[in-house]
């Protein structure tokens, strides 16, 4: 008997703005507790609610990059329930008018087992809503109470709720992923989940194929791609040895626990989702004007999706061809450029937009028709480097330019590929350097010079007759150990296509 | 997805509110109430469900539903920081703190 998995996401997305939703407290990371804690964020009595701009508009961003139907008008409500970190004894959040609607991503899932192939799926958003975060309870050792630090109280988060459309682990983590990816693109979210800037709940239940949806269990506050695996994992194989064994799944919220691998209960549903909401009567309805969302859109970034698609099609017709097939319009950006690369390095080019852009800004150099070159040096030598180092693409010391400076010459054939890895090695460890200096210095130009490699070559054969005769013989391995001294000879620097080509019209006799 | 307030009036002008309502609202809004207490509300709230079922019998066709005595829309503030670190003159009123913290009775969740 075969179960069907039915997965929905809530992800908090904290919003990257310098102050608080409802007030002009500082946002920042890391303050001591409670000094970014203003008058509205401790709630104290006759205090009033003033709503970020910078806050509605990071949503509307977000609803233009999904497509979504933007809400002229939707209002804030209180949703009330007690806990020391929430001072007013209500959270203000949206409720039956949102002010993202229904959107959409789409998702390329790498299936996590198996030889499957990857592939694409459009995952609907239900709604986006703004809502203010709650402080921090810190249960430490304060002779048996409980510490609150307000800083982080009022903060503004997009609460981004999906359908229940993905339907394995993989797929809810494709989804996440596509996310943190895009409101860091869009730049409404610095997504760094050790912060909580971007934290995921996810609803799971299991069902066998055609019947009704399952009872679903939430599973809390993932901070990490990985554990949403594990969570996703352990809690569909609890559900379905629980109904198999002839229990009941009960509706629960639980957080997972990433040192036993498991999950387990936090609280019941019974009385917990009675919040009483209503709109709240201090913040009259929001209006975004057909105007301020022209503006906002005249500045979106080209979209990943839209980008992977350019790095992905070889011209136009092919770029029309995937848009239409994953659902993107197929309007095509001043400034895109198709380049023609494979699926792969498309989808890893556009996981952030410093790593696209840096790409695009080599390309620049070298020339589209080496755009494959530049892929594999970014993805290659570059993403290597920094990861050795902890960087990250922004923190480069080798800008694109400069590795375009490097790649030209490999285009051109003045230096070999391992001759380009030393000038990168070099201008990286100095952190800067000009190409063409490190070649003339290290002496590292390739030789090309047909004749010198032939003379090379004469020499290799002459010193080494009996090799040579073994080879003639029908020993074709030997052949690397010609090379090996050929390439010795001439201090690595000899064009390794032209010497392959002399070697093997020599040693034929 | 029914508004929870919607759905509240809604209810209304079908039933009215039974003493076991008037004890879920206070348990929920965290207030201890004695019996006649909770006659007492019940008697009360009755009072103000029959007001609403009042100006629900009212015929609004044709009008717009109003959010506001005023017909104005939400203000905007500018994304700048404009309170300091007040937190010295905040805590000298709160019954317990430590190490910038407000203290308060143990929760556990």
């Amino acid at each position: 008997m075969t179960w069907e998995i039915v997965i929905g996401l809530e992800v908090h997305a904290q919003l990257s703005t310098h102050t608080k939703i409802f007030s002009g407290a500082s946002t920042a990371y890391g303050a001591e507790p409670n000094t970014q804690a203003d008058a509205v964020s401790i709630a104290l009595p006759g205090v009033l609610p003033v709503l970020n701009k910078g806050a509605v508009e990071r949503a509307i961003r977000f609803g233009l990059a999904t497509g979504a139907h933007l809400a002229p008008r939707s209002v804030f409500a209180r949703k009330n329930y007690f806990y020391p970190d929430l001072p007013k004894g209500y959270q203000i959040s949206q409720f039956d008018l949102p002010v993202v609607g229904n959107g959409q991503l789409t998702i390329q899932v790498e299936p996590l087992s198996g030889n499957a192939k990857p592939y694409e799926k459009v995952v609907r958003i239900t709604r986006a809503h703004l809502e203010e975060d709650a402080g921090k309870s810190l249960h430490g050792d304060f002779h048996g109470m409980t510490g609150v630090d307000l800083n982080r109280a009022g903060t503004p988060l997009l609460e981004i709720v999906s359908e229940p459309d993905m339907c394995s682990a993989a797929e809810a983590v494709a989804y996440a992923k596509t996310l943190h990816t895009l409101v860091r693109w869009i730049g409404i979210c610095d997504g760094n989940m050790q912060e909580g800037s971007f934290r995921c709940d996810v609803n799971v239940s299991v069902r066998r194929p055609g019947e009704p949806l399952g009872t679903r269990r939430e599973i809390k506050n993932l901070n990490s791609f990985k554990f949403m695996q594990q969570a996703i994992d352990y809690e569909v194989q609890w559900q379905i040895d629980t109904i198999e064994n002839g229990g009941k799944v009960q509706q629960a919220t639980i957080l997972f626990d990433p040192d036993s691998g498991e999950t387990r209960m936090m609280r019941s549903k019974e009385d917990a989702h009675d919040y009483r909401y209503f709109p709240d009567p201090d913040l009259l309805p929001l209006e975004i004007s057909a105007e301020w969302i022209e503006e906002i859109r005249a500045n979106m970034p080209v979209l990943p999706i839209k980008r992977r698609i350019a790095f992905m099609s070889e011209n136009e017709d092919a770029y029309k061809a995937y848009c239409i097939k994953l659902r993107q319009d197929i309007t095509i950006a001043y400034n895109q450029v198709m380049y023609g690369l494979s699926e792969y390095d498309a989808t890893t080019l556009v996981s952030s937009k410093e790593l696209a852009d840096y790409f695009e800004a080599c390309v620049t150099v070298v020339g589209q028709e080496n755009a494959k070159l530049c892929a594999n040096w970014v993805m290659g030598e570059v993403s290597a480097q920094l990861n050795r180092d902890g960087l990250d693409i922004t923190q480069s010391p080798i800008s694109a330019q400069q590795l375009g400076s490097i790649l030209m010459r490999i285009a051109d054939g003045t230096i070999s590929n391992s001759g380009a890895k030393e000038v990168f090695r070099i201008m990286w460890a100095e952190e800067g350097g000009e190409a063409d200096a490190i070649i003339e210095a290290r002496g590292l130009k390739q030789v090309s010079d047909s004749g010198a490699i032939e003379a090379l070559v004469d020499e290799i054969i002459a010193a080494n007759a009996d090799k040579v005769a073994e080879y003639r013989s029908g020993k074709d391995k030997l052949f690397g150990f010609f090379v090996g001294l050929a390439m010795k000879a001439s201090k690595g620097k000899a064009n390794p296509a032209q010497l392959n080509e002399i070697l093997k019209q020599k040693l034929a006799g | 997805m029914i508004p929870y307030y919607a759905r509240f009036n809604k209810v209304l002008t079908i039933m009215s509110l039974s003493t076991d309502d008037v004890k879920k609202v206070a348990r929920l809004a965290r207030l201890a109430m004695s019996e006649t207490e909770v006659e007492a509300a019940h008697s009360q709230l009755s009072g103000i469900f029959d007001l609403i079922a009042e100006m629900q019998a009212v015929d609004t066709t044709g009008i717009e539903p109003m959010s506001h005595a005023q017909n104005v829309t939400q203000r905007l503030r500018e994304d700048m920081v404009t309170e300091g670190n007040q937190r010295e003159l905040f805590q000298s009123v709160a019954p317990q703190v430590e190490a910038g913290l407000y203290l308060v009775p143990q929760v556990i969740e």
